[in-house]
């Protein structure tokens, strides 16, 4: 794919050939929420330069994706809800994907909140545009506004039944003035044309089955040359020295170069190392093999796994910064009676996207152009404006798609990687990293240690529940001190949704020596494998049904006031913790499941968790078959969701069919580990996946009808999976496994 | 100097020979659909078919090929069964692995026009899915060989 066919569905592009012909624009004015300031002026046809939607003479709608496309849909949900609101034809939509731009207000494309954040302009965007086309068919026919309404593509004057086609009013809509936000209309629930619909599929799906999708992989700038990097294994080592003459005797290397090794804070700035450059991408990887490197040590050069678990399971029996405290855990243990103990521990894991970092750029005239699969544009332009001291403004970073990326791709040292080598090498720079690159300098999510603690009353639930964590966080990424997690103890963590008088949460301190980065549900990882396990082990210890005990500890339907402070204080008013969503997805799941009707035990098992993450609420039933070489078989997933108002239901499902498949990842295979500071890991035969044979042979997914504002579907399918499958391995074997994964675990 | 067929297309090299035909297609043909994923064979994404075989693009040596036939996701008439099967199934999440997927489940129902799920497993087995999209992998592969029958 040549970069000049990119180019003319990029927006300048599209500019240039609609705007003669007649064109209705609406603005960015509004979104973000302050930019409503300007509200009430006429839409500027072709000059306003950041556009969310525009409507073409021909009645070609054209909508501007800001999120980046990873495999989660946003690209196609957002241009959804705005074709809703405008009553568009979907076959008449295009979609133009937006480069990395503050006026677009967030594009960080994490947190599974692309709907959640951007439901309500969207809906503004699209009832605006509709309004201003309802209002310029008025004025053509000199009828009021009021007798006319819409049909698909379409307003239609309600008495006469004339009709006037989107495209033929485009020009006289962009007359209009924009309405006040507090006058638009919009429709009603059962007026949706796509917004929750099953029919919804995904815009680029076409392409992405002919091969003719644009990924980041695929993106060319003409006269570029090819850049594979060797970095340095450990990181922080600096090169000592390196022999270059058998890599450039190698067909098509044409030089080599070095980048500075980074220095703490790494931030997203590029590792360091030395590069190779060639004619293509082969003759660079072939290069590198014949490169010789030598390295000086690094600090992290002690980063032993074994060695750093102990330190962690030490620090996670000390007592910790306390992150939300519920009466008095230390009392109630003081009382003695039955005390439970138990720990837990998680290992790395690797992002390991299908698609490995790469990025194309070109820096020319102190302004750098660059096209790379990132979930974060406006972080490309602060890395590589940083990087080679130039403007944010002078970074252009265009968005093909992703193939994967689950939170590696929101840090984008790849970028700056090609960037700076553009500009030492005067053309163009394509880097490409390869498999073991991005397995072993990932930023890698955390290894943690868990520690938990329960006083048992005679009812057989907990009187008092204490759980401490520790891992480095993903704070030591942007502050070489950060040494407590901090937006962490969201993730599952400061607000157990359970019914127990005298809680306390606490984490520990540690060190880091790999970079740390966020993966797909983060801390809500680790975080649901201790606390959801431990529910299960409390369960079983009051000989209890795990689904009946687990709704127990959940209580009755009630808020939970956690006393949020700043963004989450926001987040608890519109989405507060309501137990009775959490109750409902387990009620749901445990009865499609058919729970407690299985015949149980001699290799079968059941288990469950229920995890509130990103706003949503799920619940997973895992069906596990152990068979007799202890290889772990898993026939059945059933998991129920309430994550609000949801945009494609079908997309939702694959969501979370793909997080059990995912969860089955990290369940049975997934571990990084470091042996003097260098990561052991290099490929997908020693740092698994779950393939087709090994993963969930049916997975269930049931989503609770909603009226409730949009809540995250990318991420939250994960948390519960992990304990879920444990839960049911100790049903079905009586051993309890502890870590992650569980082929850490003799099971028979 | 290596003659061989790309989609029904006579087409000469004489660059490395050591160079994968994986990095002919992308770098010098500009065939993109066919994805870089491991390099050694190990997560299908590069799969395209020789001489009518499914075979990983990756680790198939320019040298390799002469005479030979290769076909690509661009060379496969749109829209065939399995890509069919493939869109109303709605398989894709990101997308990626999917071209190696479809030239995989092709190959596969050129040989068994009714394979079960233990067939389907099987062949399919060499080809990863990190958005985890096996449930509707299985599914369209099944729908696409009613429709082939």
């Amino acid at each position: 794919m040549n970069i000049n066919i990119i180019a003319n569905v990029s927006r300048r592009g599209f500019l240039q050939g609609v705007v003669a012909s007649g064109v209705f624009v609406l603005s960015a004015r509004f979104v973000p929420e302050p930019l409503w300031a300007a509200e009430g002026e006429a839409a500027a046809p072709g000059i306003e330069p950041s556009l969310w939607m525009s409507i073409a003479s021909d009645g070609t709608v054209t909508i501007v994706a800001h999120r980046s496309e990873m495999g989660c849909g946003s690209r196609t949900a957002l241009p959804l809800v705005v074709a809703d609101e405008l009553d568009a034809d979907w076959a008449k939509v295009k979609i133009d994907q937006a480069i990395g731009d503050p006026k677009y207000g967030d594009q960080d494309t994490d947190g599974s909140h692309s709907v959640r954040s951007y439901f309500d302009q969207m809906r503004q965007v699209g009832a605006a545009g509709r309004a201003m086309l309802i209002s310029a068919a008025a004025a053509q026919w000199n009828v009021p506004p009021k007798d006319c309404a819409t049909e698909p593509h379409l307003v239609v004057h309600k008495a006469s039944g004339r009709k006037l086609g989107y495209g033929d009013l485009a020009a006289a809509a962009a007359k209009q003035p924009v309405p006040k936000k507090e006058d638009l209309q919009f429709k009603s629930k059962f007026e949706w044309s796509y917004i929750g619909k099953e029919t919804n599929a995904l815009f680029d799906l076409p392409d992405m089955v002919t091969g003719k999708a644009v990924f980041g992989m695929d993106a060319t700038m003409p006269g570029m040359v090819y850049a594979s990097i060797e970095h340095p294994p450990v990181l922080g080592q600096k090169i000592k020295s390196y022999d270059d003459k058998a890599a450039l005797k190698v067909p098509g290397v044409r030089k080599t170069l070095t980048i500075d090794t980074v220095t703490p804070p790494h931030l997203f700035k590029p590792l360091g190392g030395v590069a190779v450059i060639g004619d293509n991408t082969w003759a660079t990887f072939k290069g590198r093999k014949a490169l010789k490197v030598e390295w000086d040590s690094s600090p992290n050069s002690s980063y032993n796994s074994d060695a750093f678990r102990k330190t962690l399971e030490s620090t996670s029996r000390q007592p910790g910064k306390v992150v939300r405290n519920v009466g008095d855990v230390d009392a109630a243990f003081a009382k003695g009676g039955k005390i439970i103990e138990a720990e837990y521990y998680t290992p790395h894991l690797a992002h390991a996207s299908m698609e490995p970092p790469v990025a194309v750029a070109e820096y020319r005239d102190g302004k750098v152009v660059a096209w790379a699969p990132t979930q974060n544009p406006q972080a490309v332009q602060d890395t590589v404006a940083a990087a080679l001291g130039i403007k944010k403004e002078d970074v252009t970073c265009h968005v093909p798609l992703l193939g994967g990326g689950f939170g590696r791709k929101s840090k984008p040292d790849q970028v700056a990687e090609a960037a700076v080598l553009s500009k030492q090498l005067g053309k163009p720079v394509k880097v490409v990293w390869t498999r073991e690159d991005d397995i072993r300098f990932d930023y890698f999510h955390s290894v943690a240690a868990m520690y938990m603690k329960a006083a048992v009353g005679a009812n057989g639930k907990p009187t008092a529940w204490l759980q401490r964590t520790v891992y480095p966080p993903i704070g030591s990424t942007f502050n070489a001190d950060a040494k407590y997690a901090d937006d962490e103890m969201g993730l599952g963590w400061n607000n157990l949704p359970f019914d127990i008088p005298n809680h306390r949460a606490e984490n520990g301190p540690a060190d880091y020596h790999v970079r740390i980065g966020w993966l797909r549900s983060v801390a809500n990882i680790y975080h649901a494998f201790a606390i959801h396990s431990f529910a299960d082990e409390l369960a079983h210890a009051a000989g209890r049904d795990p689904v009946q005990y687990l709704l127990e500890l959940i209580g009755t339907g009630r808020i939970v006031d956690l006393k949020p402070k700043g963004d989450d204080a926001e987040d608890a008013r519109l989405y507060p913790l309501d137990t009775a969503r959490l109750r409902r997805v387990v009620e749901m799941a445990a009865e499609k499941s058919s729970w407690g009707k299985h015949p149980m035990g001699k290799g079968r098992g059941m288990g469950i968790a229920a995890h509130r993450s990103f706003l949503t609420y799920v619940a997973t039933v895992v069906e596990v078959e152990v068979d007799s070489k202890g290889q772990v078989h898993i026939p059945n997933v059933w998991t129920a969701l309430d994550a609000g108002t949801v945009v494609s239901p079908d997309n939702v499902r694959n969501q979370f069919e793909g997080a059990a498949v995912f969860g089955t990842s990290l369940a049975l295979f997934g571990e990084i580990t470091a042996t003097n500071g260098a990561i052991d890991q290099s490929n997908f035969h020693n740092y698994q996946l779950a393939r087709m044979n090994r993963a969930p042979r049916h997975v269930d997914v049931q989503i609770v009808d909603s009226d409730a504002p949009p809540a995250g579907v990318g991420e939250p399918g994960l948390p519960p999976f992990a304990p879920a499958l444990y839960n049911a391995v100790f049903v079905a074997t009586g051993k309890r496994a502890r870590e992650l994964p569980l082929s850490k675990t003799r099971l028979v | 100097m290596i003659r061989f067929r790309v989609n029904g297309k006579e087409q000469t090299f004489d660059g490395d020979p050591d160079m994968p035909l994986l990095w002919y297609l992308r770098d010098v043909a500009g065939l993109t659909g066919t994805k870089f994923g491991c390099g050694m064979s190990l997560c299908g994404a590069c799969t395209v078919h020789h001489n009518g075989q499914a075979i990983r693009s990756c680790s198939t040596p320019m040298k390799e090929l002469s005479g030979t036939e290769i076909t690509t996701i661009e060379g496969i008439a749109p829209i065939h069964p399995v890509q069919k099967a493939w869109m109303e199934i709605r398989v894709p999440q990101c997308g990626y692995c999917q071209t190696g997927q479809i030239m995989q489940a092709i190959a596969l129902l050129k040989e068994n026009k009714h394979p079960n799920d233990q067939d389907i497993d099987t062949a399919m087995a060499g080809n990863l899915c990190r958005c985890g999209t096996y449930q509707r992998i299985r599914a369209a592969i099944h729908q696409a060989a009613k429709e082939l029958a």
